[in-house]
């Protein structure tokens, strides 16, 4: 669409005297894929941050049109492809209620067990990427090796590391491979052993804090107000866990505490994620002893046609809320659909957040803010 | 609060709205030259939808709908507030100042639809490229280049 | 006993024997210029291994290990890759400062290898004024940094030339005051003469704690000069990409590298000159037997040794801080450093003056 010369030449304005415009992006280090931010500074100061975006959009809402009911789901896992599973599992939760299909208590328990575990893969890696933004390198390698059970975990059961595709309306695809319960043990006791690692070497760390503490702030009525959700939210002090708000699955039988912070800064939102992989753990381990008997998918229709009309559902991901939005016309095909995705709307917060601090916070603030930026551009 | 006493709320202000409760919440579906001073009043009125959770747009053909998911964290309860436009001349207010998350999602559904916003701070593309031609999310669009019919 | 004085009284002797006076002097400059020339390949070589190898320990892993017994020849294949390819520059720099800026960084580095002593009497120049030209001459790399910022014209280098600017002129003082103190302990500035009055015992152990305090505060200063994590903010990867030498590519951009190290190596060997005694083995007081093992071992190991090792201090630094932010940066070196480095320096004074050291 652009000529050569269109892209060479530096459109960007030259502004003010005293202003400097710095394109962050497509290709930077820390944007943690291609977004791409049009940072305005006067110094090392941020005045204003635009974000393009758009660079990995695959319009991914025009092609579940002409997706079937048991396709679309699987594009769904390039979207957000750190929770990939939940991501899944928001859309096959939105067929069973439009379809009224019972899922067998078995898949209920493997989907929520999945999920939890593909929370805490999520928040390893952010947290790893994040100490990395702020110039720590070695952290990333000691979250990765726990990440990294979890990926082999989920490559025996589901069959791939990162986009799982393990969800079918009604159910999971296979049953759990018989090492499943071992091996989700088996983390569960490494995870609880070095999580203090975490706490000695970030957590802890003076610098860490002095970088954190204060940087970033979004109140609980910004927080609302730009729609963010997930742990952005929760640090500012927002009840909005998903899991506890309008329960799925086996939500309502599990104990476990909905993480809030109130001080709404970058490291409200580093420990709220810290405590939500402790809470991730709870949950498993009440559910990973009694998995029930029984099917692992419920009986469906070959073709699954979803009555006419309108239909919403939520979960939460990794990142905040998930939701799906599909209009029906009572065809084999979605007639228009629509994914809310969490990271659109946290990062239309970052210009709020990170307007007036230096450089160095934007890393900070960017960073708690745990952007996937397919899942923004879709 | 119910959905009665919602309605309530909402026909006190605008008696022209009507009603749709089929779906799992209830629908409330205004004229766009209305949006405004209803979207103004589930905010800050009795309702306290502080929350914009989804903005969408439906392209039906014969017309445009603008679909907002509210909720309110207070009283957790949800509305979808509908509002059909002609696709021609698409325009509707925007919210940007009653919930500031309507900024990125109006700006979307501008590229994508076509639809206007009126008063938006900085109405222009997000994601697409400044000089792309048509609005790819409307059912009319083609191009036969880069869509793989299936 | 192994000793590289031997070496060199054997070699200037046949020399001033073979040649006339002049030319023996221009032979020795030549094969002076050679050795460091070699020194500073092998010590790049073996830093850049030694700081892959400790960042692999340190993040449980490996490291290089393919090329080579051990992964030993890896940076030998990383010089041939950087030697190799384009070096490019960009068509709207400075082309005459960017090509010059690696170069004056480099020979700043060059520089400074003169007054130090590897060995027992193994000394390219023993100038009086030692320690006033080591930190004269390294203030000057900061003008090779800012010129590779400013002559790349582009603003990632322009910012990170900025912050190094800033950086380098804060906490040269702090790094000056620490050095200052021991010039007031043993009263010269010549490098020699520091280490002789060690022969009883490094300065760390007996100027109290003024010395501990200023040996802390020396190793943090030189951190932040070298531009080494946690105040790498000059190339502060995740924000300004590579900072001042984001557009320098093949080998220019391995003299940067090169410099880096060198820079590490000759502050740490200033240290180690300084407060750990230089070549001078370890004699605690009157235990003759173990200070006659500890003379034994060759007083090159000694200072080698001493170097690496406060080279593999600021490489734990390095693998274990996240990074500062620049008003941070700044805040701590005229807030904390500065204060506590003058008041130290007037505490040594009161001590050397009375004469309350060892």
């Amino acid at each position: 669409m652009y000529n050569q010369t269109e892209i060479i030449k530096d459109t960007t304005d030259l502004g003010p005297e005293g202003e400097l415009v710095i394109n962050m992006g497509p290709q930077h280090p820390a944007t943690h894929g291609v977004l791409h931010l049009v940072v305005t500074l006067n110094g090392e100061t941020i005045k204003k941050i635009e974000p393009h975006l758009g660079y990995i959009h695959r319009s991914i809402e025009k092609m579940c049109e002409s997706l079937t009911y048991r396709q679309f789901i699987y594009v769904t896992s390039r979207m957000d492809y750190l929770s990939s599973h939940i991501n899944n599992l928001g859309c096959a939760l939105l067929i069973e209620k439009g379809m009224q299909i019972e899922v067998p208590e078995r898949a209920k328990y493997i989907r929520v067990i999945l999920s939890e575990l593909t929370r805490i893969a999520s928040h390893e890696l952010w947290l790893g990427a994040m100490a990395m933004d702020l110039g720590a390198f070695t952290p990333f390698f000691y979250t990765f090796r726990e990440r990294e059970m979890i990926t082999e975990i989920m490559e025996e059961t589901c069959g791939a590391r990162l986009t799982m595709n393990y969800i079918v309306p009604g159910g999971v695809m296979y049953d759990i491979h018989p090492n499943f319960q071992k091996k989700v043990k088996a983390f569960i006791k490494q995870f609880k052993e070095k999580v203090t690692e975490f706490e000695d070497l970030v957590t802890n760390n003076v610098i860490f804090q002095s970088r954190t503490k204060g940087i970033g702030i979004l109140s609980a009525e910004d927080a609302i107000s730009f729609g963010c959700t997930g742990p952005v939210a929760r640090a500012s002090g927002v009840r909005c866990d998903i899991r506890k708000l309008y329960p799925y699955d086996v939500y309502d039988k599990v104990e476990f505490d909905e993480v809030i912070e109130t001080a709404g800064d970058s490291f409200a939102r580093y420990i709220v994620r810290v405590k939500e992989m402790n809470q991730s753990i709870r949950i498993i381990e009440q559910l990973i002893d009694s998995i029930p008997e029984g099917d692992f998918v419920g009986k469906t229709k070959n073709v699954l046609k979803l009555p006419k009309g309108e239909f919403y559902t939520r979960v939460e991901t990794a990142r905040g809320e998930f939701g799906v939005f599909i209009v029906s016309e009572g065809g084999t095909n979605p007639y228009r659909i629509k994914f809310r995705s969490p990271g659109f709307s946290n990062l239309s917060a970052l210009n709020h957040m990170a307007a007036g601090s230096k450089i160095g916070d934007l890393m900070a603030t960017m960073g708690t803010l745990d952007l996937v930026i397919p899942d923004i551009d879709r | 609060m119910s959905n009665e006493e919602i309605k309530e709320i909402i026909s006190s202000t605008l008696p022209s709205a009507t009603y749709d409760e089929t779906g799992e919440w209830l629908n409330v579906i205004i004229d766009s030259k209305d949006w405004e001073k209803i979207a103004a009043e589930c905010r800050n009125g009795a309702l306290q939808m502080d929350f914009l959770f989804c903005l969408t747009c439906i392209d039906w053909k014969t017309h445009l709908t603008m679909v907002y998911h509210l909720t309110s964290t207070k009283h957790r309860h949800n509305i979808v507030v509908k509002a059909n436009l002609d696709p021609a001349i698409a325009e509707i207010k925007s919210v940007c100042a009653i919930w500031r998350t309507a900024e990125f999602h109006e700006r979307e559904v501008f590229e994508m639809f076509g639809v206007k916003f009126l008063n938006h701070p900085d109405l222009r593309k997000l994601i697409l490229e400044d000089d792309f031609k048509g609005f790819p999310l409307r059912k009319d669009f083609e191009d036969p280049i880069n869509m793989i019919k299936l | 006993m192994f000793s590289l004085e031997g070496i060199t009284t054997a070699v200037q002797d046949w020399l001033f024997i073979k040649f006339n006076p002049t030319l023996a002097l221009a032979i020795e400059c030549v094969i002076v210029i050679l050795l460091a020339i070699t020194l500073f390949a092998g010590l790049g070589l073996v830093l850049v291994l030694m700081e892959r190898k400790v960042a692999a320990r340190i993040q449980i892993r490996l490291g290089p290990n393919r090329v080579g017994p051990g992964g030993m020849f890896q940076t030998v294949a990383d010089t041939l890759k950087l030697i190799m390819k384009e070096g490019l520059t960009p068509d709207s720099a400075d082309k005459f400062l960017f090509n010059l800026a690696p170069f004056i960084v480099m020979m700043v580095a060059m520089l400074l290898l003169a007054p130090i002593a590897f060995a027992k009497n193994f000394q390219i120049w023993d100038i009086n004024i030692g320690v006033l030209y080591i930190s004269a001459i390294s203030s000057l790399s900061v003008i090779g940094i800012l010129m590779a910022g400013w002559a790349s014209n582009n603003k990632y280098s322009l910012l990170g030339a900025m912050r190094s600017g800033a950086q380098i002129v804060s906490y040269e003082l702090s790094a000056g005051l620490a050095v200052l103190t021991i010039v007031v302990l043993t009263g010269s500035l010549q490098i020699s003469e520091i280490i002789a009055a060690q022969q009883n015992g490094w300065w760390i152990f007996k100027g109290h704690i003024p010395a501990v305090i200023a040996f802390v505060i020396f190793i943090i200063a030189v951190t932040a000069e070298t531009n080494r994590a946690p105040f790498d903010l000059a190339e502060a990867e995740s924000e300004l990409t590579a900072g001042f030498h984001t557009e320098y590519s093949g080998m220019k951009f391995a003299l940067f590298f090169l410099a880096e190290y060198i820079n590490i190596f000759i502050v740490c060997a200033i240290g180690a000159t300084l407060f750990l005694g230089g070549w001078m083995p370890l004699h605690i007081g009157s235990w003759e037997a173990f200070n006659h093992i500890m003379d034994y071992i060759p007083s090159s190991v000694w200072f080698m040794g001493k170097t690496f090792f406060l080279i593999f201090v600021i490489m734990w630094f390095r693998w274990t801080f996240p990074r500062l932010r620049i008003d941070q940066l700044l805040n701590l070196e005229w807030k904390y450093l500065l204060p506590i480095s003058l008041l130290n320096l007037l505490l040594v004074a009161v001590i050397a003056i009375l004469g309350w050291h060892f």
